[in-house]
């Protein structure tokens, strides 16, 4: 639901007072129709669980033709700190009272790769980490303002890798736009595929058949699983555990082979399409049991060793934690909100493709926040993962004879026209697409990653924690530059 | 700590035996879209491609493996004319310029390959017992960094081969960069680039790498790093396999014979040409082995 409000002050009104009752805060961007003034579209996501509440409402308003700046909302709530960075950068525009009006995806110019200082102290000094640091990892540059082992400051910069993707949409079919969707992150190609062309099916009006919303799941899922072994890696490699690092690492191969016997690619790419899914997988439904139920006993064996580990749970008890308040009035996502208390799992609360045909236990509360709440989170969710995978292995054994793509194909291009929103929740969280179609063509494609919510977040855990404990922290939170500097 | 320890030897060696041995996942694995030669081209046919690979002139429909994300859209439409080249590995998987990749080839190119082997062999023939490898993220997706970790997994284990990552470019002798070359990335590159004593190789890892996939020329990208330093082997894939980054690797350092690029990409695994010389000489039997005995890995 599309809700236009006549100014800003009006939008930011009602953005406060939904937020109060109890909607969480989505994301933020700005679009310059040809020819008008500049329009700031808010989402938010409607409280609610299951079929009776639920989605994700767009509220917007446009400036004033012309307008060099307007009311800044991170004055009025936080969360929007980077989103108004991200649109100052986009268009030049000034919200009035942001408090660092830094680039974040713009270019940085000369004066901004200078070592900026915000704590003084005797003996503080800037470590500049980045953007090519030791290990084969994204780019991303971190400011540690440092006394030597303290954290009192950490800032980011995470512009180099910018990579315009948003831009490259206009103008893209339908057919092409979701190939792009899964490589804006390409850790979570599978949910991106999914937010995409779930926007794409709003706007054409048609769902898939009961059969590929099955695949659906059971490709995001074993994303899933993949994304958090890969987290559990980083986090054995950071403590010096070289067989564990060896085993988990195996899981994820394995994971990752699995998905290339079922579409080809190790990513899940090309199966999602608008409609439905390209084609069925390549392994017999009983074949994929098998597969799954293997995996899920390896891997629960590993965890439990993993969780047995003292010097292992020493490192990550009490490291980078994150308040439950903060996490509630950010809205932070995915695991990191769900270590800290705050759980908005779209598939539960907004459910989509075949979760409403499957049982989904939630998993145990956590409050803690630390290091070790949010890889306790991911293993529950890789439980709950092989659960779904066995029962979607289960029913696709049922409904062998569906056909796996929907005729979605619309009899003209004119009935891909209009407007929608479509989300998916990544390993990372949930992920939200704002497209808008044209007879055919998109006009324009606002991507909202976990990643460029939740890592704005990973300024405010450094409670005492030192350097070394640095690496935990970023494995813990488990995002994906890519996402964040689209 | 007694439990990793009996962890660890729970599923024996899971180590892949390749290049010595043939693997099956890697002769089984998905490359870039090749034309099939018989066939008759039609109309339409370039406009299938959303990254533009497919060129036709006259009767001649050519592919540019560089460009194609294996979306898979033309093998699906026209499986008489488009058909995905077989395995990870081998000389056909990666190639020494970027005109061998526009497939089929045209004649022009075998002697610029040629010309760049050479160029390449003589800059790497120190390299060929240990090698340290960089690897730099231009604007990838995050995906090539995955695959590129898991050669250091058990799986792939390139420590084997006597290839090693380090954190430091002045230690490096092969740069492995990913991304469809961000803006932003340009400078930190190139001064990485810089940093590398010769002699030194350059690897673009996947599609983006090589000319920027998806992510045209843009303001936010140069399409493909090439703009910013120069390539020494092209490696396409969205993203590559492991096996497919393990073998471009070892073309780079002249540890696998790469071929002439126009050869056919069979066989796979079992046939590869191990040695400079494409033979098995005993020569190349050794080098083969000796890194293999150093992990005290048995038959």
């Amino acid at each position: 639901m599309t809700i236009t409000q006549p100014d800003v002050t009006a939008l930011w009104q009602e953005l406060r007072s939904r937020v109060d009752a109890g909607d969480r805060f989505a994301g933020l961007f700005a679009t310059k129709p040809e020819g008008r003034a500049l329009v700031l579209s808010a989402h938010v996501a409607v409280k609610g669980e299951g079929e009776a509440g639920g989605g994700i409402d767009t509220l917007e308003a446009p400036l004033p033709p012309g307008a060099a700046s307007y009311p800044a909302l991170t004055s009025r709530l936080g969360a929007a700190f980077w989103y108004e960075r991200e649109i100052h950068d986009r268009f030049g525009v000034i919200p009035e009272g942001h408090p660092r009006l830094a680039p974040l995806i713009g270019p940085g110019s000369a004066e901004d790769h200078a070592l900026p200082r915000h704590v003084a102290g005797y003996g503080i000094f800037t470590i500049p980490h980045g953007p090519v640091r030791s290990g084969v990892m994204e780019s991303i540059e971190y400011l540690v303002e440092t006394p030597g082992e303290a954290i009192p400051h950490l800032n980011m910069r995470v512009f180099y890798k910018h990579r315009g993707v948003e831009n490259r949409f206009a103008g893209m079919t339908a057919a092409d736009g979701v190939l792009l969707a899964e490589r804006a992150e390409g850790i979570a190609s599978v949910a991106h595929a999914l937010a995409f062309s779930h926007a794409v099916e709003a706007i054409a009006g048609c769902q898939p058949p009961p059969a590929a919303a099955l695949v659906r799941v059971l490709h995001a899922e074993l994303e899933r699983v993949a994304n958090h072994l890969d987290g559990a890696v980083k986090l054995a490699e950071a403590a010096g555990l070289a067989v564990a690092t060896a085993r988990l690492a195996l899981h994820k191969e394995r994971v990752l082979r699995l998905v290339s016997r079922l579409c080809g690619s190790r990513f899940g790419r090309g199966v999602v399409v608008p409609g439905g899914i390209s084609a069925p997988p390549r392994l017999p439904p009983a074949e994929i049991l098998t597969e799954v139920d293997k995996l899920r006993r390896a891997v629960a064996a590993e965890a439990a060793a993993l969780m047995a580990t003292s010097s292992f749970l020493d490192r990550l008890r009490g490291t980078g934690p994150l308040r439950p308040q903060r996490a509630s009035q950010h809205g932070a996502l995915g695991p990191v909100g769900k270590a800290a208390g705050y759980a908005d799992d779209a598939r539960l609360a907004r459910p989509y493709d075949g979760y409403p045909l499957l049982t989904m236990p939630p998993v145990r509360p956590h409050v803690a926040g630390d290091a070790l709440a949010r890889l306790r989170v991911r293993w529950d969710e890789v439980d709950q993962s092989f659960g779904l995978l066995r029962q979607v292995a289960e029913d696709l054994a049922e409904r062998s004879t569906d056909p796996p793509r929907l005729p979605c194909e619309p009899a003209s291009d004119a009935a891909y026209s209009g407007r929608a929103v479509g989300w998916a929740e990544a390993p990372q969280g949930e992920v939200i697409y704002d497209v808008r179609m044209d007879a055919g063509r998109i006009v324009h494609c606002h991507p909202r990653s976990a990643s460029f919510h939740n890592l704005v977040l990973m300024h405010e855990v450094f409670a005492g924690d030192i350097l070394t404990d640095f690496p935990f922290i970023e494995a813990s939170f488990g995002l994906s530059v890519a996402g964040v500097a689209l | 700590m007694s439990i990793w320890v009996l962890r660890g030897l729970r599923d024996g060696v899971v180590t892949t035996r390749w290049p010595a041995r043939s693997d099956r996942y890697a002769d089984e694995w998905r490359g870039p879209v090749r034309p099939q030669v018989a066939a008759a081209p039609a109309d339409g046919l370039e406009t299938l491609c959303p990254t533009g690979a497919i060129t036709v002139a006259g009767t001649n429909v050519r592919v540019d493996q560089g460009r194609c994300i294996l979306c898979g859209r033309c093998v699906a439409e026209r499986p008489d004319l488009f058909a995905w080249s077989p395995g990870a590995v081998g000389s056909g998987a990666a190639a020494l310029t970027r005109e061998a990749l526009v497939v089929p080839e045209v004649p022009e190119t075998d002697e610029a390959v040629e010309a760049a082997r050479t160029r390449l062999r003589e800059r790497t023939a120190a390299l060929r017992r240990s090698v340290h490898v960089r690897h730099v993220d231009a604007g990838s997706d995050g995906s090539e960094e995955w695959e590129i970790q898991a050669l250091l997994g058990p799986v792939y284990d390139i420590h084997r081969l006597g290839v090693f990552f380090t954190a430091s470019p002045r230690h490096a002798d092969v740069l492995l960069v990913t991304g469809a070359g961000a803006r932003g990335m340009s400078a930190p590159l190139r001064t990485t680039y810089d940093g590398m004593p010769d002699p030194k190789v350059v690897i673009a890892v996947g599609t983006d790498a090589v000319s920027g996939g998806l992510l045209s020329e843009s303001e936010a990208v140069t399409g493909g790093i090439a703009a910013t330093v120069p390539v020494d082997v092209w490696l396409p894939g969205s993203p590559p396999s492991p096996f497919g980054i393990l073998n471009a690797l070892l073309i780079a350092v002249g540890k696998l014979a790469d071929g002439g690029e126009g050869a056919p990409r069979e066989p796979k695994g079992r046939g590869v040409a191990w040695t400079e010389e494409r033979g098995t000489s005993d020569e190349g039997r050794r080098r083969l082995k000796a890194p293999r005995r150093r992990t005290g890995e048995t038959e």
